[in-house]
């Protein structure tokens, strides 16, 4: 029996925005987290934690996303833990986006011009307060429009969390879709929702771009 | 921790593995044509199109960047039947790939073709060269080494998210280590290495890509 696309199916694929945002916010919080410590680790004076961040960048971004979210979910097992889908996705997409981050915010650290770096230090100040008081303010305004577009990646990365078996929106749409069969409509509406929330922060990160890139900044 | 790791399930399987990771590369390889193909047009309807054709374009591309590839390719795999057109797994990745790369390399050409500054074509032109002669002389190779770095990077980033495309089955690296994975139960032990050979993968296009730009593009270009 092949149930018709009707309003049910449509409320079932909007309740589960909220997986699909949940999961967003929590590996955006914790991606920030950690990125912020791997910007540094990038932009540090001691070789060996520069040399880590390096390669730890390096690995999540020169493979899929797709394998270190089954690297999470199936090492989870090997450890002797029982991780289900929901944290092994959440777990995966913050270790994936503090390396992103990292190396967003490395950019915009190396673009506080030297001479900054030099005359806080010439006060006296030591690395925490010169990071905290002169370079990051002002990194922070650079970051502002990337991160932004970052956030719009993040929120598209989260539909592979489907493929471990997490119910957010995507995984919603397969299952209506297994139900109804009319995979047109069901994956028209699911794009439709993907592109509502993603495309006013493109415009946003476009627009904070053009803000930011006015001369006399 | 007393999990026993066991890697015959890899080795036995090591040239299914191979011709997996061969068709990750030629899938990526023909997408990123095909998509480049698709992208020039694309730019060149943007820059100089009429105003409808500009609107579709510009439509093309913010709902492909807007939208996750995963569910792009259910558009494509499973709604094109729908409409009587089908499609083996293969076929279907192929499409998909290539709407979405063609998407991103618009973007890229056209800010090449940006690049370049009106001066020089009008001086090309007062030297009595032809339009032929203008594009391939003057706009061509700086164009070109504007948007080289983008386009690679691009290239990589495509064939790290085909991996995706293993969510309907074709047959490349990912779909092979999941058929070998639903053999064995050796998952994470197949995983690790499917995951090394991508990294190694991406490694080796990038020192290509490094190598091929020192080659053609290694001249001094400052402007003062």
């Amino acid at each position: 029996m092949i149930r018709s696309f009707g309003y049910n199916e449509f409320l079932f694929l909007l309740s589960a925005v909220q997986w699909t945002l949940a999961l967003s916010a929590i590996a955006f919080i914790g991606g920030a987290t950690v990125g912020l410590f791997v910007a540094l680790g990038r932009t540090s004076t001691i070789k060996p934690i520069r040399l880590f961040s390096t390669g730890y960048i390096l690995l999540f971004q020169g493979t899929p996303l797709l394998m270190q979210l089954f690297l999470v979910f199936f090492g989870a097992t090997v450890m002797g833990i029982d991780l289900n889908p929901w944290a092994a996705a959440a777990l995966g997409l913050t270790l994936n986006a503090s390396a992103f981050l990292g190396e967003i915010w490395r950019g915009c650290i190396q673009a506080v011009p030297r001479g900054q770096w030099e005359a806080a230090s010439a006060l006296g100040l030591r690395y925490p307060g010169l990071m905290r008081y002169v370079v990051l303010p002002q990194a922070v305004k650079v970051a502002v429009p990337p991160t932004v577009g970052f956030l719009v990646q993040l929120i598209k990365s989260t539909s592979l969390a489907s493929i471990i078996g997490f119910t957010e929106l995507t995984r919603a749409g397969q299952i209506v879709n297994n139900a109804t069969f009319q995979p047109f409509l069901v994956f028209g509406i699911v794009a439709a929702i993907y592109f509502a929330l993603c495309w006013p922060l493109s415009l946003l990160s476009a627009r904070l771009e053009q803000r930011y890139a006015a001369p006399g900044r | 921790m007393n999990y026993k790791f066991d890697f015959d399930a890899v080795a036995a399987n090591w040239d299914y593995l191979l011709e997996g990771a061969w068709l990750t590369v030629q899938l990526s390889l023909g997408a990123m044509i095909i998509g480049l193909a698709v992208a020039i047009l694309c730019a060149l309807g943007k820059t100089s199109g009429p105003k409808p054709v500009r609107w579709v374009i510009n439509a093309y591309i913010e709902v492909i960047r807007n939208t996750p590839f995963l569910v792009q390719i259910f558009l494509i795999f499973f709604g094109l039947p729908t409409m009587g057109i089908r499609l083996s797994p293969d076929i279907a990745a192929l499409i998909a790939m290539v709407v979405n790369v063609g998407a991103y390399a618009t973007e890229i050409i056209r800010a090449g073709i940006e690049s370049i500054q009106k001066g020089q074509i009008e001086a090309g032109l007062a030297l009595g060269l032809r339009p032929l002669q203008v594009f391939r002389y003057i706009v061509l190779k700086p164009a070109l080494r504007t948007v080289y770095p983008a386009l690679t990077s691009q290239f990589i980033l495509l064939m790290l998210s085909s991996s995706v495309v293993s969510a309907i089955s074709a047959d490349e690296l990912t779909s092979v280590a999941n058929n070998i994975q639903s053999q064995t139960f050796r998952s994470f032990e197949i995983y690790i290495v499917v995951t090394a050979i991508y990294l190694c993968l991406a490694l080796m296009f990038s020192a290509l890509f490094a190598g091929i730009y020192r080659l053609a593009f290694a001249y001094d270009t400052d402007r003062r």
